[in-house]
């Protein structure tokens, strides 16, 4: 039993100590500005096809929903207020983690993956550069920069979805749709809708940087780090997600 | 079996220690260890041929001289400094006066041939050289390998021989006294793999470097033992005996079995060791 549980709990050693190399070397020098710059290109531009697509039509999707649950009530008009307070509280931040951890983390994880099956990390050490330095920390702050702005423009893209269906199918007006967009959220809807994605970018680039620096047994290996990458930060980023939520619930009662 | 001490080739005690492995073991988990109790001692400019079998820990002895792996016991002396517990960062210093070229050449794939040969020239905190003289430093350790023409390209325009050769370049370019080679000839045509052996004879012969070359194909430390890079011809004119210092090694499963020049090797009546030695023969033998 404890010979089973050997295994797990040093892999969370080691990710919490990857981790730690990672912040601590935000600190430290050298910075590779050059490769953060990249990275936030390669993850902010690189992802904003996804975001847009997956926020719009969850945007529609949900004042379809919405909309017809207020229909009874007569309160269709207050769809704006629900699609909004979702959206940022919640679904904004957690589907663009998603996505990006789909596209990112798995991007992530082959690409350190296949460095390390062919000796380039070795390589990297051998000619004076610290992996963790160079890989790790860029992309590391690069998602941290660039979550929270894919989260806005989801936010925003999924509004924008959510108001044409309302004024498409329950006859919204657009003003009001707005308005009541608007006047839901509170400042710390938006400390929330932003510091939300600003954690789970930790859970997106690290778990790609941990599973492709730890890649063994050649292609084969690289594939299964790919994936292990992206199942692992779906599940911290929903984990996360209740612990968060119960936090920013209890903050919002003081 | 242990390491027969055998005509252990010119060796002079006055010449310096570059490498030094006292007692080291390598083992990773429960597994057996890769490297047993392995002693040895490289001095300055020797060239040692490490022959083994594949999984024999060959280029597992090479990283953990490099200070990319650490073993669980015994010490490791680079330079004639005990570096088996320094920390990364302090290892960074040292690395920078040893050369590795690696099995699959390990070329970054995001950069251009200039730049891989540069790199340690940017990243070696241990190397100072001004920006306007790198330039000519990589343009020079190319033309070392005579590859300056694909300055511009990126490792995967190139083939597996060139790769190999700006691999070369790569880790010589900072001018290392200690150089590591592992399986420099490893999945290479024979042609290929005589150029490959040229360049290190080269090196080797040009700047009198030390060398550990790890390989399989005893027919590149016959070439190592025997030849001499002739500079006005470019080719490799054979030599006396004496006139290299080469050291054979042989691993078997973590264990050195043999250590000792080349007369040594060829006479020695372990089965292991023969297998090394006879089965070129034999290939030649056979027309291969």
């Amino acid at each position: 039993m404890l010979d089973a549980l050997k295994g797990p709990v040093q892999a969370l050693q080691d990710f919490y100590e990857l981790a730690g190399r990672a912040i601590r070397n935000v600190f430290r020098k050298p910075h590779y500005v050059d490769d953060i710059l990249l990275q936030m290109e390669a993850i902010g531009v690189g992802s904003l096809p996804i975001i847009l697509l997956t926020g719009f039509f969850s945007g529609i999707v949900m004042a379809m929903q919405m909309g017809r649950g207020l229909q009874d009530y007569g309160q269709t008009g207050r769809t704006g207020q629900f699609v909004s307070l979702i959206l940022v509280r919640e679904l904004g931040p957690v589907l663009t983690a998603v996505m990006v951890a789909g596209q990112n983390s798995s991007g992530i994880a082959s690409e350190l993956g296949s460095m390390k099956v062919t000796e380039q990390i070795d390589a990297m050490r051998a000619l004076g550069t610290d992996p963790d330095q160079k890989l790790v920390t860029p992309r590391m702050i690069a998602t941290a920069l660039m979550l929270p702005c894919l989260t806005v423009i989801d936010d925003f893209v999924g509004m924008l979805g959510g108001g044409i269906t309302a004024k498409a199918l329950f006859a919204v007006p657009t003003s009001q749709y707005w308005s009541t967009v608007w006047h839901a959220l509170v400042w710390s809807d938006v400390g929330q809708g932003l510091t939300k994605p600003f954690v789970y970018s930790f859970a997106v680039s690290l778990s790609g940087c941990y599973y492709g620096l730890r890649t063994t047994g050649g292609t084969q290996g690289v594939g299964r780090a790919t994936t292990q990458a992206v199942v692992t930060a779906s599940i911290i980023i929903f984990v996360l997600d209740v612990f968060l939520g119960r936090i920013f619930l209890w903050i919002s009662q003081l | 079996m242990t390491p027969e001490p055998n005509n252990p080739g010119p060796a002079v005690p006055s010449r310096k220690s570059l490498l030094r492995f006292e007692n080291v073991t390598v083992a990773f988990g429960a597994d057996p260890p890769v490297l047993n109790d392995l002693s040895f001692d490289v001095r300055e400019g020797e060239t040692r041929i490490i022959l083994g079998a594949a999984g024999s820990g060959k280029t597992v002895l090479l990283k953990t001289a490099m200070g990319l792996i650490h073993p669980v016991s015994g010490r490791v002396f680079l330079f004639d400094e005990d570096v088996t517990d320094k920390s990364e960062h302090d290892m960074f210093n040292i690395r920078a006066r040893i050369g590795m070229l690696f099995q699959e050449s390990a070329l970054f794939d995001s950069m251009t041939v200039a730049q891989n040969v540069a790199y340690p020239l940017l990243n070696q905190k241990a190397i100072v050289m001004p920006r306007d003289q790198m330039e000519p430093a990589v343009r020079k350790s190319l033309s070392f390998v005579e590859l300056e023409h694909t300055m511009d390209k990126y490792p995967s325009e190139l083939s597996g021989g060139m790769r190999r050769r700006v691999a070369i370049a790569r880790a010589v370019v900072t001018n290392p006294p200690l150089l590591l080679y592992d399986s420099p000839t490893a999945g290479l045509d024979p042609v290929t793999a005589h150029t490959i052996m040229a360049l290190i004879l080269k090196e080797r012969d040009a700047n009198n470097t030390t060398a550990l070359v790890v390989t399989h194909r005893y027919q590149d430390g016959n070439l190592i033992a025997n030849f001499r890079y002739n500079p006005s011809s470019g080719c490799l004119d054979p030599v006396g005996s004496d006139g290299t210092k080469t050291i054979f090694m042989v691993m078997k499963e973590g264990r050195l079995v043999f250590e000792g020049g080349q007369a040594g090797l060829e006479a020695c009546a372990d089965s292991y060791v023969a297998k090394f030695v006879k089965q070129p023969e034999a290939e030649a033998a056979q027309g291969w």
